[in-house]
């Protein structure tokens, strides 16, 4: 199903965001469906692309029995944890002290602000979330003292799930936030996340996706970032047959402090891709970059890392590291860095490798006594570490490590 | 501790392997018995490090003819975790480096696989702890190091110690160094070679494959073989070391014309 037959399966444009919905259809009309002619869409599974537009939308998530996930992991300490669900208007969360939502008035204004910061145009992922998305979660974060949330969104089988959230933090705030998407059968989310991060302020995200079955997953971080702010995003994406995750972040003045890691650990026949965008508007602003994929039996991985330099971004000093292990003949691994710099003065360094699993060091392990399946799983555990241990709030409770093991077992 | 009864531990018989399609080995013999420390010298190129790969498994190396027998038992049907498991031990010339992979966790994975194989029960995380640190003494070693990542930053001779302290905890029947002695200072020989000493038993046995007689100041073997071209051409006692000592390899080369000509 195409992008105009699926508009037409859907329910009239309703409720508080019914102007939302009506610009991404209208959107949609315009864009049409993604096609391989669009360097950012070329290497997509088009087919697996479709099959999510045949889903029903999903009615919400209070019918228990259509979640499917493995056991969910207790809660973090001093964390707050909230369950999104596209059906609910989240009047009876509660929230830790430091944060709020944002009243009907200044999501209207934030709203009304062109959807915030997102730029709809040419935006297939975002135009499909604003045609069906009814409900929306806005918080802002104030004051000083550190604040965790977790926002878990369930695997809903046969459905697509549209789920959409924004986060103002105000100067000088701090958050932890970890996001966990799960999948299972024929689940699919449409997700998005905006993030604005006042001056001085921090945080530090995860976002992990632990797919299953013929789950698919389409995610959207847009963060604008003010000056001496701290973004800091670690994403694991796994187990999705389709999965698509593009953060974007654009430091409107410059002066900013981004790190972003990656892991995709890929197998079977899936397909997960990270396609970032890194924008200085503003000079001395910095960037570390690293993303990691890990591709196993018949999958593909696919990375493309923009970062966008323009003139009135001096001093700007930004590196990006891809690196790849194939663990079969079969997989597939396309990465690509793209730098776009106007600017003279800065220092940018990027780099990408790919390599098999080193035989040498399996035959290491194996000469120890190490069975052949056991040293792959902890070659595939020391591959991943440094990305894990970046993940914040006891991100293993979800036992993700053991989850990205079992690829290889 | 040579033994008139001892048990036969490794038998090869007529050898032949080759990498790459390339062939290394020419026909080796040799036999191992219990209680034996047997050195095999020669110079680059001669064959030594891929004989001890062919012994340990490794899948780059093909055996083409011939026989490996462990205990009695056909080790070239065997793959290397189970070559490993039932007690040979290969210590790495170049041991190699695994980043994020825990070194107490790696030591702790391997000894539990061998241990398993030797019916004894397996260890948990603190019980193997306490373990290590009373093998970590027969090498001399910083705690510190069981914290790092395998081998990831160690110099040459914390590498080799890494090896013996894993030979230490894998207690194998068959022990094959290959080329230990390589990249050590006088120290970390002495400590290293303290080490094999204090490991090898009546019931074990040791290969150790040199280019150097100085490793067998330290480790007194009971023979010494000297091999070229794949082939194991002399055989004798630890004054045939010396002698190459003082003759170079090209005495080898040397004998070798006399044979021909005759």
């Amino acid at each position: 199903m195409k992008s105009l037959e699926w508009i037409a399966t859907l329910a009239a444009p309703q409720g508080e965001l019914a102007n939302v919905q009506r610009n991404g259809r209208e959107s949609l009309l315009g864009i049409g469906f993604p096609s391989r002619k669009l360097e950012h869409w070329r290497l997509t599974d088009f087919k697996r692309l479709e099959n999510l537009l045949e889903l029903p939308i999903s009615k919400g998530i209070k019918d228990s029995s259509s979640i499917r996930n493995k056991s969910w992991a207790e809660k973090a300490s001093h964390g707050t944890r909230i369950v999104l669900d596209p059906q609910q208007n989240y009047e009876s969360i509660e929230l830790p002290p430091g944060l709020r939502k944002l009243n009907s008035e200044e999501l209207k204004q934030h709203l009304s602000n062109n959807f915030g910061h997102l730029s709809i145009s040419q935006n297939w992922p975002l135009a499909i979330n604003q045609a069906i998305t009814n409900q929306l979660l806005a918080l802002r974060v104030e004051g000083q003292e550190l604040a965790k949330l977790e926002l878990v969104m369930p695997a809903e089988k046969n459905s697509l799930t549209p789920t959409r959230v924004i986060i103002l933090m105000e100067e000088k705030a701090k958050l932890q936030l970890l996001q966990v998407a799960l999948g299972a059968e024929n689940s699919a989310h449409s997700h998005v996340l905006e993030i604005h991060l006042g001056k001085d302020s921090e945080l530090n995200h995860g976002f992990v996706a632990l797919g299953g079955g013929n789950a698919s997953c389409l995610a959207q971080i847009s963060v604008k970032q003010q000056a001496s702010s701290n973004y800091s995003l670690t994403t694991i994406q796994h187990g999705w047959s389709l999965s698509r995750l593009e953060p974007e972040i654009i430091q409107v003045e410059g002066q900013g402090q981004t790190t972003l890691r990656g892991l995709q650990i890929s197998t079977k026949k899936q397909q997960l891709a990270t396609h970032s965008r890194v924008r200085f508007e503003g000079p001395e602003g910095c960037l570390n970059q690293l993303q990691k994929a890990a591709a196993i039996e018949n999958s593909h991985s696919i990375f493309n890392g923009v970062i966008q330099v323009p003139q009135i971004a001096q001093k700007t000093n930004a590196s990006q590291l891809s690196r790849n292990l194939l663990f079969s003949n079969q997989a597939r691994i396309d990465t690509k860095p793209e730098l776009e710099i106007v600017a003279d003065d800065v220092r940018c360094a990027h780099g990408a490798t790919i390599s098999h699993l080193q035989e040498d060091e399996l035959f290491y392990l194996r000469s120890r006594g190490i069975a052949s399946n056991q040293a792959r799983s902890l070659l595939l555990q020391g591959y991943c570490q440094e990305i894990l241990e970046a993940l914040p709030m006891e991100a293993n409770r979800w036992d993700i490590l053991n989850t990205l093991l079992e690829s290889v077992q | 501790m040579k033994r008139q009864d001892a048990k036969l531990i490794l038998e090869i018989s007529d050898l032949h392997a080759c990498v790459e399609d390339q062939p290394i080995l020419k026909g080796v013999n040799l036999k191992v018995h219990a209680g034996e420390i047997h050195a095999i010298m020669g110079r680059n190129g001669s064959g030594k490090s891929t004989l001890s790969k062919v012994i340990a498994g490794h899948p780059a190396y093909i055996v083409t003819s011939g026989l490996i027998k462990f205990e009695g038992q056909d080790l070239l049907t065997l793959d290397p975790e189970t070559r490993a498991r039932l007690g040979i031990f290969l210590g790495f010339q170049y041991p190699v480096e695994i980043p994020g992979v825990n070194n107490l966790e790696f030591l702790r994975v391997a000894t539990n696989s061998r241990r398993r194989e030797l019916g004894k029960e397996e260890l948990d995380t603190f019980e193997f702890e306490d373990l290590v640190k009373d093998r970590l003494q027969i090498v001399q070693m910083n705690p510190s190091f069981l914290e790092r990542s395998v081998n990831e930053g160690f110099s040459g001779g914390e590498k080799k110690r890494n090896e013996i302290l894993q030979m230490a905890l894998l207690e194998p029947t068959m022990a094959i160094l290959d080329e230990t002695d390589s990249g050590l200072d006088i120290d970390a020989l002495r400590i290293v070679a303290s080490g094999v000493n204090q490991l090898a038993n009546p019931k074990t046995a040791t290969l150790l494959i040199t280019h150097y007689q100085r490793l067998l100041n330290q480790i007194t073997p009971d023979f010494v073989h000297v091999m070229s071209a794949g082939k194991i051409l002399h055989t004798g006692g630890r004054e045939l070391a010396i002698k190459l000592e003082q003759s170079g390899y090209d005495w080898i080369d040397n004998t070798q014309s006399i044979k021909k000509e005759t």
